[in-house]
């Protein structure tokens, strides 16, 4: 009896079976990349504001102190996005004719509040608290990034629960002594390990990663 | 099929009997079908979660590959996207408040007037809405705990079917045309002194509002003010009156007292100090490490209730017969003549000789309450008794009135009517309440009411007195009110607004303001002006003080020395004879009794989804009101009652439906077989039937309000009970999350628990384990709750359900087992069908050492916690529901449907922003309220030290007033909950599992009079 199938077709079953397997990993790579890409995670990706603000100008240039404006950073879980008010502190004085200003006069002649959009946005499901990470030891810089090098306001990380985790399991490779929170310009030391590993002691860090600290 | 006829046959409560005369009497049981065993029941044990699967059984083998296969590709798309929803705003205030930390809640001392009396309450606010109601420490009818009415007041005030609009017959207009339209009317009543004028109010409390009438009457003579509620304190005002000659108000002291006797009277769940008597009650009754005195509590009572449930030794005697029994007891103690326990059952006269020599032997440290229900003569007997025996001044004071001008309700409601139909009447100015459907069905308020030109009605709803009336104003809740209240003792409280009126309701302190010509004037005017009059010393002070503690200092009421009158016959001065009994020869003839509902009250919160779907406190039915009756006299008429076996019916009970005929009336509603009745009698509770309620309380259960007479409020003779052959379902919780009959409740009476005070201990179980073990390190959250202490108000369970966002199924979704309370109380009964003891058992999650739910999930999604939490993570959660098939305490909960509301506006802001609201297809349960423990965890790290005892109070913990539920960190040896799970009436259900749980009980231990012993 004749063979159906004529030899070459070994060839194309090899290709079809490895060449599927490539495919499907490819597929994977690409859904894996395309979940890390800042399309998803938005991180580098600066959010159009009412207000073209600065936080380079502010920070590095005028070196205002993060809590000045953002008031309950140590005592709850909301840092606190300042009030119309607090920008108006300075600004019926400096620049209190800019245009670019126009929405922030505007909002404090008319009481109708400013819509930021929010940049650092976490899911329903997630509760943080920034009150207790402070008092820690971990900076701001550590989760906002570079904020005194940003013109813009952009996420300097993904926000991902896995991203969380790499301090949460292992704290000792990220916080700092509580002094220099605020200070954006810390630079992890040579031996962040040692210095880490003293603080997690000092400050009574615990390694918390049951499910119920964040979801609840 | 299990063939229904034969099971209808035989009478399947001499089945029960049967079987209860073959055991012990050291049996527990829950329900008759459980005792019955029944074919039907052993079925329904079978299913955790009853449920219809019969529709979707004719899916054939492909299309069911079929759906697997799509419902896993569509379960892969759903986790694609974003996971935070882009461009969400943040919207910054543009000056800040001072004193506010966006995120940080705030409290507010406010009182909630409910049952005669103010209940102190500090309210949490998130970013300026309130969110969740708690006791104020500082108040004495709350000392910290709030009951459920309190409790879900908070879903009225969100409750998308409020009034929202002024309408004048019917049709929207405005406050303005309103205030034209009223000042008009009033000009006119000012030429004749208001001789036309009357205002209808409920009993008030508030001294403002009391003080504002007064006022009013001064300015306009002939005007009259009535006052009208269905579940009013009318007997007790009339009992007062006839025992003294004058109006005055009883103030207990439980913690004196070591024999109460409570007459008809079901003090723990009814009366202003209600909360405060559970406290003081479970104090004198709690024993440790096999020592301690218990005060006896004994209770005659015709309906069972909470009161009863809790009592050493509870008489089931119909309404006459209590009547009796009070006289007989009151000749007996030198309190009253004519009395003869001849006339009462043997029981009930062997028990009366018992208790009789109970109280004489306490002389001075005993006390005799009459319920508020109670009959007039009951209460002067109650008074009379107090005195005779010394009590007076020691376990009782005297106090003025908590109601500003306390009246006969009913009588002022009918000489209102009288009145009207005289054509006397031009303006009815009506502030709260629901006359229309609630007043006396011989009282034709209904009928008379078109009859007055000008009527007005302030109200949360636009109900069925709105309807008959010519205008309609929104009123503003409590919770967006400026007012104030007096506690039981007298104490006032200023209620504060906790947010401006949702819908531009107004107070009756604004309506009467412009009654009084001072149009404008707003409530916080109102009130503070008033208490700038009654302040002494620098009035700013005085009010922020005042505002800040809830309670207003130096407002107790002194006590009264008043006697009771000498010699007095009570009984002659009694207009018609409230002792008429029931022909025993005509068995047909019953005795009625009426109560208001455990739940919705006489009919105000029948709109509250919380409250109606919570089960009642003896009966667990929900979403209805029944008659209920005793075992015998079900037995007698006929009456019967099974769970339902076809399909989705599983979980529901069928029960017959009656005729009543009563008074002339007759009406048709469903019978309860409710073990423990008297005998003789049956109990309507009113409240149902409302036809104006809004979505959630329109058309459901039956309106008893039809049968209730003004001559007879409470009970009275000559109720027919008639078997219609129709059935009915009722959604009833009961049967739901069944341990099957294991030793899950243990109990001991005072003398057997001092000579083995570890009665309740476990028999040791091998502890062996295939997997690793854990130490806790840091913290282990453990609960224990205290059976002999809890009463069963169901506060915990609204207050969990307010603090975890915990939606509402509705009564089909009920009747499949599919309610969706974190926490259940379980009730369980002893002994007899007719003369059970009553249990109560709050059920939350365990929180397994040893989980058994946690290995079953495929993904993860219910976990341990380091502090031994068993937690869920919603967002994981695939709906398996492997982890509840597997959980042996039957404490979690599937969201078979989209029960959460996320669409209605207003129930936005009711939202705790600290727990995830859940979508459908997600288990949940209890957490141990993780939130409250992660706040507090945060607070004690950022201050570097531990979380201290005390300092996490579960919202269940938080609310009860028997102080019941303890919750803690067992770690600390030092901490109060290590301490009680270290007593040796700690135990643990299904320990024999290996689960190792969290959550222990005390066993109940109770103080029966050896005297009585059952032989």
């Amino acid at each position: 009896m004749a063979q159906i199938f004529h030899r070459s077709t070994n060839t194309i079953s090899r290709v079809s079976i490895f060449g599927g397997v490539a495919v499907l990993l490819a597929l994977l790579a690409a859904v894996a990349a395309i979940n890390r890409s800042s399309y998803l995670t938005e991180v580098r990706v600066a959010r159009a504001q009412p207000v073209q603000f600065s936080h380079k100008h502010h920070v590095s240039d005028d070196g205002i102190d993060c809590r000045y404006c953002h008031t309950s950073v140590e005592n709850s879980s909301f840092a606190g996005i300042p009030s119309t008010k607090i920008c108006m502190n300075c600004h019926t004085q400096i620049w209190a004719d800019s245009p670019i200003l126009e929405p922030v006069r505007a909002s404090f002649r008319t009481g109708k509040s400013l819509e930021w959009t929010r940049v650092h946005n976490l899911p329903g499901f997630v509760y943080f608290d920034h009150s207790i990470h402070v008092s820690k030891g971990v900076g701001c810089s550590t989760c906002h990034g570079r904020v005194d090098q940003m013109p813009l306001m952009s996420r300097a990380n993904t926000l991902y629960m896995e991203w969380c985790l790499e301090c949460h399991r292992a704290p000792e490779r990220f916080v700092r002594p509580r002094e220099q929170v605020f200070n954006m310009e810390w630079q992890a030391p040579e031996d962040q390990l040692a210095l880490g590993q003293r603080l997690v002691r000092e400050y009574r860090i615990q390694k918390l990663t049951s499910c119920s600290v964040c979801h609840r | 099929m299990p063939d229904k006829k034969s099971y209808r046959e035989n009478s399947p409560l001499d089945a029960v009997r049967e079987k209860l005369g073959s055991l012990s009497g050291e049996r527990y049981w829950r329900g008759l079908e459980e005792l019955s065993e029944s074919e039907e029941f052993e079925l329904f044990l079978g299913e955790e979660f009853p449920q219809g699967i019969g529709a979707y059984s004719d899916i054939g083998r492909r299309d069911f590959i079929k759906f697997i296969g799509a419902s896993l590709a569509l379960a892969g798309l759903s986790g694609c996207g974003r996971a935070a929803p882009a461009d969400e705003k943040i919207v910054p205030y543009v000056t800040q408040p001072e004193g506010w930390v966006p995120g940080k809640p705030l409290f507010y001392a406010t009182a909630f007037t409910h049952n005669g009396a103010a209940t102190g309450l500090l309210v949490r606010s998130h970013e300026g809405r309130p969110v969740k109601i708690e006791g104020n420490l500082a108040h004495p009818d709350s000392l910290g705990a709030a009951d459920a009415f309190a409790q879900a007041s908070i879903l009225t005030l969100y409750d998308p079917d409020r009034s929202q609009v002024v309408t004048n017959g019917g049709a929207i207009t405005t406050w303005n045309a309103f205030l034209a339209a009223l000042e008009g009317e009033m000009e006119g009543q000012r030429l004749n002194g208001g001789a036309g004028l009357r205002i209808l109010t409920e009993h008030v409390t508030s001294p403002t509002l009391a003080d504002q009438l007064r006022a009013l009457l001064t300015r306009f003579p002939r005007a009259k003010w009535h006052q009208y509620e269905p579940a009013g304190r009318d007997n007790a005002f009339a009992g007062a009156r006839l025992a003294f000659g004058e109006y005055v108000d009883a103030q207990y002291r439980f913690s004196d007292a070591d024999v109460i006797l409570a007459l008809d009277a079901d003090f723990l769940s009814c009366g202003g100090g209600r909360l405060r008597w559970a406290r003081e009650i479970a104090a004198r009754r709690r024993v440790r490490g096999g020592k301690g005195d218990m005060s006896r509590l004994y209770s005659v009572e015709a309906a069972p209730t909470t009161t009863g449930a809790v009592s050493d030794h509870r008489l089931a005697l119909r309404p006459s017969d209590i009547v009796a029994f009070t006289r007989a007891l009151a000749a007996r103690l030198g309190a009253g003549s004519g009395g003869d326990a001849k006339a009462l059952p043997t029981a009930a006269a062997t028990w009366l000789d018992a208790v009789a020599r109970d109280l004489e032997s306490q002389r001075g440290r005993s006390l005799v309450i009459a319920g508020d229900y109670a009959p007039v003569l009951v209460h002067a007997l109650a008074h009379a008794m107090n005195q005779a025996l010394g009590n007076a001044g020691k376990t009782v004071s005297y106090t003025q009135t908590v109601a500003a001008e306390p009246v006969d309700g009913i009588a002022s409601l009918r000489e209102l009517v009288k009145d009207i139909d005289a054509g006397q009447v031009a303006s009815l100015i009506i502030l709260g309440g629901n006359p229309v459907f609630d007043a006396p069905a011989d009282i034709p308020f209904e009928r008379s009411l078109p009859r007055v030109a000008f009527t007005v009605h302030l109200g949360l709803y636009d109900d069925e007195t709105s309807a008959r009336c010519r205008w309609h104003l929104p009123e503003a809740h409590y919770l967006e009110s400026w007012s104030d209240a007096r506690a039981s003792d007298g104490t006032a409280t200023i209620v504060q607004p906790l947010i401006a009126p949702l819908y531009s309701g107004k107070t009756a302190h604004e309506i009467v303001a412009v009654l009084l010509g001072q149009s404008g004037r707003s409530g916080h005017e109102i009130v503070r002006d008033y208490w700038r009059r009654q302040s002494r010393g620098e009035f700013e002070t005085f009010w922020r003080k005042s505002l800040h503690d809830g309670v207003v200092d130096g407002t107790a009421f002194p006590a009264k020395t008043v006697n009771v009158r000498s010699g007095a016959k009570f009984e002659s001065q009694l207009p018609g004879s409230s002792a008429k009994s029931a022909e025993p020869e005509n068995k047909e003839v019953l005795e009625i009794v009426f109560r208001p509902d455990p739940t919705i009250f006489d009919g105000r919160f029948a709109n509250n989804g919380w409250l109606q779907e919570l089960p009642k406190p003896l009966t667990k039915l929900t979403w209805d009101n029944a008659v209920l009756v005793s075992p015998k006299t079900a037995e007698r008429l006929g009456f019967e009652q099974k769970i339902g076996t076809t399909g989705g019916e599983r979980g529901r009970i069928f029960v017959d439906v009656a005729e009543l005929t009563y008074a002339g009336v007759k009406i048709r509603a469903p019978v309860w077989i409710a073990p423990g009745h008297a005998d003789g009698a049956a109990t309507v509770l009113f409240g149902y039937g409302r036809t104006r309620a809004g979505r959630v309380g329109d058309r459901v259960g039956f309106n008893a309000y039809l049968l209730r007479r003004s001559d007879a409020p409470w009970q009275d003779a000559g109720l027919m009970l008639r078997k219609t052959g129709s059935q009915y379902p009722l959604a009833c919780t009961q049967y739901h999350h069944n341990m099957e009959g294991r030793e899950l409740v243990r109990s001991a009476a005072l003398e057997e628990y001092r000579k083995r005070p570890d009665f309740a201990r476990d028999k040791e179980h091998s502890n062996e384990t295939l997997y690793p073990g854990v130490s806790y390190e840091s913290y282990a959250w453990g609960m224990a709750i205290d059976t002999s202490a809890c009463i069963g108000c169901n506060a915990c369970v609204i207050a969990c359900q307010a603090e975890n966002n915990i939606p509402v199924v509705g009564k089909t979704e009920v009747t499949r087992g599919r309610e969706m309370h974190w926490l259940r109380i379980d009730r369980y009964y002893k002994g007899s069908l007719d003369e059970p003891e009553t249990f109560h058992q709050p059920v939350p999650c365990m929180h397994c050492e040893n989980a058994p739910c946690e290995i079953v999930c495929p993904v993860g999604a219910t976990t341990h916690s380091q502090e031994g939490l068993n937690e869920m993570a919603y967002n994981r959660c695939v709906g398996t529901r492997y982890c509840s098939n597997n959980c042996p305490y039957k404490v979690r909960r599937f969201n078979f449907l989209q029960y959460a509301d996320f669409d209605t506006p207003s129930f936005k802001l009711l939202h705790n922003p600290n727990v995830t609201v859940r979508s459908r297809g997600v288990m949940e349960k209890c957490t141990y309220c993780v939130q409250r423990i992660n706040a507090a965890r945060i607070d004690a790290e950022k201050e570097g030290r531990r979380v201290r005892d005390g300092e996490v109070q579960t919202a269940c913990q938080a609310a009860c007033p028997a102080e019941a539920i303890v919750f803690g960190d067992i770690n600390d040896r030092g901490s109060h909950v290590a301490k009680l799970k270290s007593d040796l009436l700690n135990y643990g259900l299904l320990t024999d599992l290996n689960t190792r749980p969290r959550t222990t009980y005390l066993a109940t231990v109770r103080n029966p009079n050896p005297e009585l012993k059952k032989t």
